[in-house]
């Protein structure tokens, strides 16, 4: 089996078959990342750029690191070296990189549906790497092969995500990817940050953390930037932790097995207090791990899709 | 110069008048009757096709003068006339803004060397579009200025709003307005809702929308003086229109076909052909808009044309230029989504894009009679075609409705008695 598509721009474009062809092929790529002896050559002679237009570390890290443990060229283009700085269109900047043989583009770009325009204008293969509000495909696949290896499957998990919903492609995509696998996905969040018709997304909005957490099998955090307050979206971080703050205390009516997971970086004490960051339940380290498998098994299907 | 039309169906906003022959002499309908058998320069058989009123469109940009890449006083026209318009009144958004009178001249003059149609200038409410201080509308009005808006932008303060109806009045101009709370829109892209959630794009409350058009409303009653709503996009402000009305506030109100067409799903993918200011709404508020326009809470339907050239949607969707060309598709959308499900008749559709903007801007058009100016258009309404952009007349495309089966096409535009448009 190939994936359908030469990109990978959400979850929305992904079959339940595909998900599960990426994490089963994400298990082989996670021994590599564990080995001592992190290079095979799968993708010997191919060339992946990463262009972001958003900062980031883990995300730029982990595809760069991926790429090169497989054997690709990968080179990176940030947007303050780039003849972006210049006014260059995204088309063109696309268009350049396609021209020089670049076989996949990774983009981080603050402009939701920026990597479904470049996908259709330029040869290579182009992997979300998260759009504005939009999708974070990436982060949603690793979060989901998390919950896989531990819990064995989604049929039927309860996953509570708590924070800010409005503004997270990440809630987005693992809330698709998901529901798309049979999984049930509550949120919690303060009102402004739940915005309008996400119910229709096929989540529960619960009105208390404990409703949320209440027979969960993970509890997923989410990151809140201070730029929200001066939208006038919550008063304080003191505040949102205060109501909206995971602590160890909160999982008392979670499965005894409860997983506690977060995209990062995190803010501790804000979104979730330390004492659960670093406990026993969570997985937020084992996620980052899990993330450079996560991309080598993309990396190594959108490039095996061509081949015979 | 002669130009005799046989046969056709004379179909106006109040009548409608089988197998009727019209003579026109030097642009004027000098006869109608049957049976004319004035020898003439030219003869039209127009037997089974409808002739209506020439379109009047009260709100477009024709780009010029400042932004000829996107249209120009002789393109936007020739697309208008195509669509069977022969009198558009355009927008002050220009390059520079039209809001003095020296700048409504100079459009004037070359609208009367380069159009093939009527137009007429709406001038700026506010020095520059920038909700300050108060354009020169007298001088603008002396100029032939039809009406004052500073559509693109709202007049933002209050106070500012209230002293341009007043002032207006003064003049016999009726203030044309964007409403648009800024504060609300958030500088969004797409309607706020289910939809923009799911492709995290930021939203445009319907409450943007509703809070400016429940202030006009408010302006209007307590002054007395006119406002007229521009493209009317929500249930809300359907619903404050019809209880002004009922009131008696003088304010009347238009539509698009694009909001009595097409909901924000259109916008899933990314489609920067369907990003617009007000933007695509729910099912609910396009509902509304026809019902509006069935009840007379919305008084006319403009195009609103709005043409941008390719670069400037061929970019990620929130950086893309709002608006989509509407000329060439207005009447047959017209035509097929309200004449044809039986929702309004066809005078009613041809009052409401002739006779009734005429009123509104308060020129003598609209009407088939003896005496009055040849504008006029004959239709075949039974003419089904795909829509193509890429045979319009504008010099952009930037159309949502590319593939749209439609039916009802232009064969003839004639204005001042000179056939400007014919299909081939």
């Amino acid at each position: 089996m190939k994936l359908r598509s030469k990109d990978i721009l959400g979850l929305d474009h992904l079959e339940p078959d595909e998900i599960t062809l990426i994490l089963d092929m994400a298990r082989d790529m996670k021994k590599i990342v564990q080995s001592n002896m992190k290079r095979v050559n799968y993708l010997q002679g191919r060339s992946v750029v990463t262009l972001f237009y958003e900062n980031s570390t883990r995300t730029r890290v982990s595809f760069e690191l991926a790429a090169k443990y497989m054997g690709a060229h990968a080179v990176n283009v940030s947007v303050s070296t780039s003849s972006v700085a210049k006014g260059e269109s995204l088309i063109d900047t696309g268009k350049t990189l396609d021209v020089m043989g670049t076989d996949i583009v990774i983009m981080r770009h603050s402009q939701p549906g920026a990597p479904h325009l470049l996908a259709r204008n330029i040869n290579a293969s182009v992997i979300n790497g998260g759009d504005g509000m939009h999708e974070h495909p990436t982060q949603a696949l690793l979060d989901m092969f998390t919950m896989r290896e531990a819990k064995g499957g989604f049929e039927g998990l309860k996953v509570a995500i708590i924070g800010d919903i409005m503004h997270s492609r990440v809630a987005r995509s693992n809330m698709i990817g998901l529901g798309k696998m049979g999984a049930k996905v509550c949120i919690f969040a303060p009102t402004t940050l739940i915005p309008p018709g996400i119910e229709k997304m096929g989540c529960t909005i619960c009105q208390s953390l404990e409703e949320a957490i209440d027979g969960a099998d993970v509890v997923m955090g989410l990151r809140i930037q201070k730029e929200r307050l001066k939208k006038a979206l919550i008063p304080s971080t003191e505040e949102y932790a205060r109501f909206f703050g995971v602590d160890v205390r909160h999982l008392a009516g979670a499965k005894k097995d409860v997983l506690v997971m977060h995209p990062g970086p995190v803010n501790r004490g804000v979104e979730m207090t330390s004492l659960l960051i670093d406990s026993d339940q969570s997985k937020i380290t084992e996620q980052v791990t899990n993330g450079v498998a996560v991309r080598m098994a993309l990396l190594y299907l959108l490039a095996g899709r061509e081949e015979n | 110069m002669k130009l005799l039309i046989k046969n056709g169906t004379i179909i106006t906003g109040d009548r409608t008048e089988a197998n009727k022959d019209i003579l026109i002499e030097d642009g004027k309908i000098c006869r109608i009757g049957e049976g004319i058998t004035d020898t003439a320069d030219q003869v039209i058989d127009a037997n089974g096709l409808a002739v209506i009123p020439g379109l009047v469109d009260a709100h477009c940009h024709l780009r010029d003068p400042g932004y000829e890449y996107k249209e120009d006083i002789r393109t936007g026209t020739m697309s208008a006339a195509k669509g069977g318009f022969t009198s558009v009144a355009c927008m002050p958004n220009t390059n520079p803004v039209i809001d003095n009178e020296s700048i409504v001249r100079t459009v004037i003059a070359k609208a009367r060397r380069e159009a093939v149609i009527n137009v007429y200038p709406i001038g700026a409410i506010t020095k520059g579009q920038q909700g300050a201080e108060l354009a020169e509308m007298g001088s603008m009005k002396v100029a032939g200025i039809v009406a004052v808006s500073d559509d693109g932008k709202p007049v933002m303060q209050a106070s500012v709003m209230k002293k341009a109806l007043i002032y207006a009045a003064g003049f016999g101009l009726t203030v044309i307005s964007h409403c648009e709370d800024l504060d609300l829109a958030e500088g969004g892209s797409m309607n706020e809702g289910e939809t923009c959630t799911r492709l995290g794009l930021h939203g445009i409350p319907s409450a943007a929308e509703d809070v400016m058009v429940a202030r006009e409303i408010i302006l209007s009653e307590y002054t007395g003086m006119p406002v007229h709503i521009a493209h009317v996009s929500t249930k809300g402000a359907v619903e404050l229109i019809r209880q002004a009305k009922k009131r008696g506030v003088p304010v009347t109100a238009e539509t698009c076909p694009h909001y009595f067409t097409l909901t924000e799903k259109a916008c899933e993918g990314y489609d920067t052909n369907t990003k617009m200011n007000p933007p695509l709404r729910t099912q609910e508020d396009v509902d509304a808009v026809i019902q509006g326009l069935s009840d007379g809470a919305i008084d006319i339907i403009a195009t609103d044309h709005a043409p941008h050239h390719f670069d400037e949607k061929n970019v990620e969707f929130e950086l893309a230029a709002n608006g989509i060309v509407g000329f060439e598709t207005a009447l047959p959308l017209a035509l097929t989504y309200l004449v044809k499900p039986g929702i309004l008749t066809l005078n009613q559709v041809v009052s409401k894009m002739s006779a009734m903007p005429a009123r509104i801007l308060k020129i003598d058009k609209g009407d088939i009679r003896v005496g009055a100016d040849a504008d006029l258009a004959i239709v075949n309404l039974e003419e089904e075609y795909v829509i193509n952009p890429d045979e319009f007349l504008s010099k952009s495309k930037n159309s949502p409705f590319k593939g749209f089966k439609v039916s009802g096409r232009v064969k003839y535009t004639i204005c001042g008695g000179k056939i400007v448009y014919q299909d081939k």
